[in-house]
């Protein structure tokens, strides 16, 4: 009975967005303000049918019932409860209608926060996300329905969740990223909706900006949980792996920070407008061809089959018809969109540009580095691989002079800035950099490595000139607290954000140059050293979880023999399907890693493992985060808030002098 | 499980699997190869990150417990202990598995897009950037000059301006 | 007009290459041998006697990588069986990284089609002929050049549709034959 309510929620869903997609846009088209005002109660019907059916399957989830297929294949009566409530999104069908339903939420969130939007921009920019809701639902519908029963018998118990994805992090890794994901389709749509009514102004870039900034902090952090949620299962102490299925999230994240840097322009200087509306364009095409990707089975692997044609045949139809579309209608609309505002080739303008160049080209070129064993194949009929050697190769000499810029741009001027100022205000920052750059490593570790010297200057050059910049800015104030109080949050919004890349590639660097780790065979009461640790293996124990058994072996670890910590690596095998998996010690530190990976046990009762000490790997997280932050930080900045206390003031004012007319009214 | 086969093809299995978004191997591989010298360790690791099991979902040779994998990685220090170079052992496994074992492609008639691709996105992001820095500029231009029409209006304007300040003198 | 039409023209060809890569069917590894000797070995077989890779046979036949633990080699082993019954072509058998105890009883439970399996204990003849896992077979002819490679199971259909006509063509003398 409960599938069949969610599936008839869904059917519901579909038809609201049918209406949402034709009658605002209709209204808007023709001034028909009851026509428009059927945005938001739409938006509304959409988020409450399509959040029943997402109900509908984690109750399912929730009662066993194995009779529906989803729930049998992903489920299982042992899986603890955390589990059988996210393992909705444990597979396709359920994980895009979670998609959905992050969609539907985005859809309501612009419909109750955008009072300062024009109803006629509204009522277009609900119309093109209900378009988008349609193509979304009709692909679960007709090809994915998660509430197909299983005839004519169901089965006793369900097959299970996949054993590597019993984990934490599966619970907050797949949520994150597709809100995200999903964020830029609102980006996206107003975007088009500014070049179906032609306007595109400071005002657009306001109301976009927040958005777009949410969704990339939103992304940021998907990316950031599943780059920290990799490291900790795969258990080779790698953190990004460049692999086809995690390159589509970097590109969109790419073009996503492109994006947010343009919007900047275009909002405080009205500049590269056309070049904005093309990176939301872009950014949404990447969140799109990342789902075509991981559900058509496109990239896989020679083994993987790909489960579905017909449903890659689906996504790539609505891929077409959206960006398809919104590139068609961007060429026929977007002469209309002349920025007015000239500016220097020494300026922040011209910066940021640069960086935008070199974002779009790094996200072409992993776009590449991604697609191009298919292609090869197609035209050569051979197969080859492309790894992390290809990717790194590309990837770090693009990273360069971005971050270069990143010191340059934010303290330079807008229009104009002349070339000596700048060197006057970087030389010292530079030389400080340089020399803590090479010294510090060497300091610490006594061994020269070229790219932990390059790592950290150029974390120092970006930090520094931002310390820098922001000690200029308060000097003139009579104390620091006001000095403080008297910037705006999307400075501190920069700030952070810009430290947080100075942190990842802190991390990054460091951890790339002094990891170290060794691979032994122990018995108990063996000990090893592995850099300035001693591991010794003491007992093994046998243990049963809720849904598998297992044993871990307990190692102790000392440094100058003082006790450190102790570490857990297990086997586990899950009851359920019998398969084995491993379970990662790990010590997190500030400063350090230490990471075991248990093997095998042989013949004569020893274990084989492999012991990791990493270095400053957690502040690649940590960088991500402070990312995160700055990305929330801008984009709640009072700007936005004032502005829509004061449209709703004149719209008040209006509305009482004018009770006869009922018109929003535009910033 | 999406969009997935989970097929083990060998006892010491390396499962194909697909999830969401990264693919999981699930028993990690341990390895115990003892090096005379450090640098051969290094070798070792840098070589068997850099060649693909050919099995697998994509891993890397040392990333994968797959039977195979083991293999090779055996293989590949008993060639280091034999004295082999890199070059050697990648025509060793090139002779076997072809360039599909290679995780940075070799520079081929073929690759050579794909090495020279960056480059060229490179070039044509800067022409973009170049044709949208001169497009703002000339556009500036053109805002500053004013048409003939709007020169007329402004000047009518004026004059209108003129003659009711002259009005309102008199008047006062 | 650059920035319009860019765009326009990159999606396009995105779209042509994935829209290709949807239909692009074989994803299978072709063998980096296909044309080659098969690689010479010295070997013990399950029964223990001693084979080179001078004992394999002249005519054209199957090598066929199978294991104990290999569930898709119990699915194809049928096949084996009947072609051998029949005669139609020997079959020789690559015990691939397995226990000799198991191997030798999973033949003796299921049947054995095999003229003789090689003992490949730690896959080290696997690894000159491009192995990745079992099952895989080699199509090799007269000559004892290797001509086709099937990754995963070889069932009546695949042998009907892909290796009788390949066979066939081997089978037929052609002058062409001289060259190798």
């Amino acid at each position: 009975m409960i599938p069949e309510l969610g599936q008839f929620s869904l059917i519901l869903a579909l038809n609201l967005c049918i209406l949402l997609s034709l009658f605002p846009l209709v209204g808007a088209v023709k001034g028909d303000v009851f026509l428009m005002g059927l945005a938001r109660p739409l938006t509304v019907g959409v988020f409450v049918f399509v959040g029943l059916a997402y109900l509908a399957l984690t109750v399912t989830f929730a009662t066993d019932d194995f009779s529906v297929l989803y729930v049998a294949e992903h489920s299982n009566t042992l899986l603890p409860d955390r589990y059988k409530l996210t393992a909705v999104w444990g597979g396709h069908e359920g994980s895009f209608l979670l998609w959905i339903f992050m969609l539907s939420g985005w859809m309501l969130a612009v419909a109750r926060f955008s009072r300062s939007v024009p109803l006629d921009f509204l009522a277009r920019v609900l119309s093109i996300l209900g378009m988008l809701c349609v193509g979304y639902l009709l692909f679960l519908l007709a090809t994915s329905n998660p509430f197909d029963r299983v005839v004519p018998l169901a089965p006793l118990d369900g097959s299970d969740l996949n054993s590597a994805l019993q984990d934490f992090g599966f619970i907050v890794h797949p949520p994150t990223l597709y809100m995200g994901y999903v964020g830029f389709s609102v980006v996206f749509a107003f975007a088009m909706a500014a070049l179906l009514n032609g306007r595109l102004d400071s005002a657009w870039a306001r109301w976009c900006r927040p958005w777009a900034n949410v969704a990339w902090a939103i992304l940021t952090l998907g990316l950031c949980l599943g780059s920290w949620w990799a490291y900790y299962e795969l258990g080779w102490g790698g953190w990004w792996a460049w692999d086809p299925v995690e390159n589509p999230p970097l590109i969109t994240w790419l073009l996503g920070t492109a994006l947010v840097h343009s919007l900047a322009v275009s909002e405080k200087r009205g500049a590269f407008k056309s070049w904005t509306v093309m990176l939301a364009i872009l950014a949404f095409a990447g969140s799109l061809l990342g789902t075509f990707i991981t559900r058509s089975g496109l990239l896989t692997s020679i083994h993987a089959f790909a489960s579905d044609p017909e449903r890659g045949i689906f996504i790539l139809g609505i891929l077409v018809l959206s960006v398809g579309g919104g590139l068609l209608l961007y060429a026929v609309r977007s002469p209309l969109l002349k920025g007015g505002v000239g500016f220097h080739l020494s300026s922040r303008e011209m910066f940021l540009l640069t960086n935008n160049v070199l974002l779009v080209v790094a996200a072409a070129s992993v776009l590449l580095g991604t697609l191009f064993p298919m292609v090869f194949q197609a035209l050569t009929g051979k197969l080859i691989s492309i790894g992390p050697p290809y990717f790194n190769a590309i990837f770090v000499p693009l990273m360069i002079p971005l971050v270069f810029f990143m010191a340059v741009g934010p303290i330079s001027m807008w229009k104009s800035t002349s070339i000596p100022f700048m060197i006057a205000r970087l030389s010292k920052v530079g030389i400080l950099s340089l020399a803590l750059g090479i010294g510090l490593p060497l300091l610490l570790t006594l061994e020269f490595d070229l790219w932990s010297i390059v790592g950290v200057s150029f974390a120092l050059w970006v930090s520094l000139s931002m310390i820098n910049d922001f000690g200029k800015k308060i000097r003139n104030k009579s104390n620091l607290l006001e000095g403080v109080r008297s910037l705006q949050p999307s400075y501190y919004g920069m700030q952070l954000a810009h430290i947080g890349v100075a942190i990842m590639v802190v991390g990054i660097a460091l951890t790339s140059a002094y990891s170290i780790e060794k691979s032994v065979l122990l018995q108990n009461g063996e000990s090893t050293a592995l850099g300035s640790f001693d591991f010794e293996i003491g007992d093994v124990r046998t243990f049963s979880g809720p849904n598998f058994s297992g044993q871990e072996v307990v190692i102790s670890v000392f440094k100058d023999n003082s006790f450190v910590t102790e570490l857990l690596p297990q086997r586990r095998v899950y009851i359920a399907s019998g398969t084995p998996s491993t379970e990662m010690a790990i010590d997190a530190g500030f400063l350090r890693d230490l990471f075991v990976t248990l093997g095998d046990q042989k013949e004569n009762g020893a274990w084989s493992m492999t012991l990791y000490v990493k270095p400053f790997v957690r502040w690649i997280w940590l960088g991500a985060l402070f990312m995160v932050l700055g990305g929330l930080i801008s984009a709640a900045d009072k700007r936005y808030r004032y502005l829509q206390r004061a449209v709703e003031e004149k719209k008040a004012n209006y509305e009482t002098h004018h009770p006869d007319r009922l018109v929003d009214v535009g910033v | 499980m999406i969009l997935s086969e989970m097929w083990s093809r060998e006892r010491s299995g390396c499962y194909l699997i697909v999830i969401l978004f990264f693919g999981l191997p699930i028993s990690a591989q341990v390895d115990t190869f003892e090096f005379d010298k450090a640098e051969n360790q290094e070798r070792f690791r840098n070589l068997s990150n850099e060649l693909r099991c050919p099995m697998c979902q994509n891993t890397s040779l040392s990333g994968s417990s797959g039977g195979v994998a083991e293999d090779l990685r055996r293989e590949i220090f008993f060639m280091i202990k034999d004295g082999q170079s890199d070059r050697e052992i990648k025509d060793f496994m090139f002779e076997r598995y072809g360039d599909f074992i290679f995780y940075k492609p070799r520079l081929t008639a073929g690759t050579i897009f794909l090495w020279a691709g960056p480059a060229f996105f490179l070039l044509i992001g800067g022409i973009v950037g170049l044709s949208i820095f001169r497009g703002a500029q000339s556009e500036a231009l053109k805002n500053k000059t004013l048409t003939g029409s709007d020169q007329n209006k402004i000047e009518s304007l004026l004059a209108r301006e003129r003659r009711n300040l002259k009005a309102r003198d008199k008047a006062g | 007009m650059l920035g319009r039409l860019l765009p326009v023209s990159a999606f396009v060809l995105l779209i042509a290459a994935l829209g290709f890569g949807l239909f692009l069917e074989n994803k299978e590894l072709p063998s980096v041998l296909v044309g080659k000797r098969v690689p010479s070995f010295s070997l013990r077989t399950i029964d223990g006697s001693l084979v080179t890779d001078k004992d394999l046979p002249s005519e054209v036949f199957l090598l066929n990588v199978w294991g104990s633990y290999c569930l898709p080699c119990l699915i194809e082993h049928p096949t084996f069986m009947s072609l051998t019954e029949r005669s139609e072509i020997p079959v020789i058998g690559i015990n691939y990284r397995d226990e000799l105890s198991l191997a030798a009883g999973w033949l003796e439970e299921n049947g054995n089609p095999f003229q003789f399996s090689v003992v490949d204990r730690d896959g080290r003849f696997g690894i000159d002929l491009g192995v990745y896992g079992a099952p895989e077979t080699y199509l090799v002819d007269a000559e004892g050049i290797i001509r086709y490679r099937h990754v995963s199971v070889l069932d009546d259909s695949v042998w009907r549709e892909v290796f009788v006509p390949l066979i066939n063509n081997l089978r037929s003398p052609r002058i062409g034959l001289m060259e190798l």
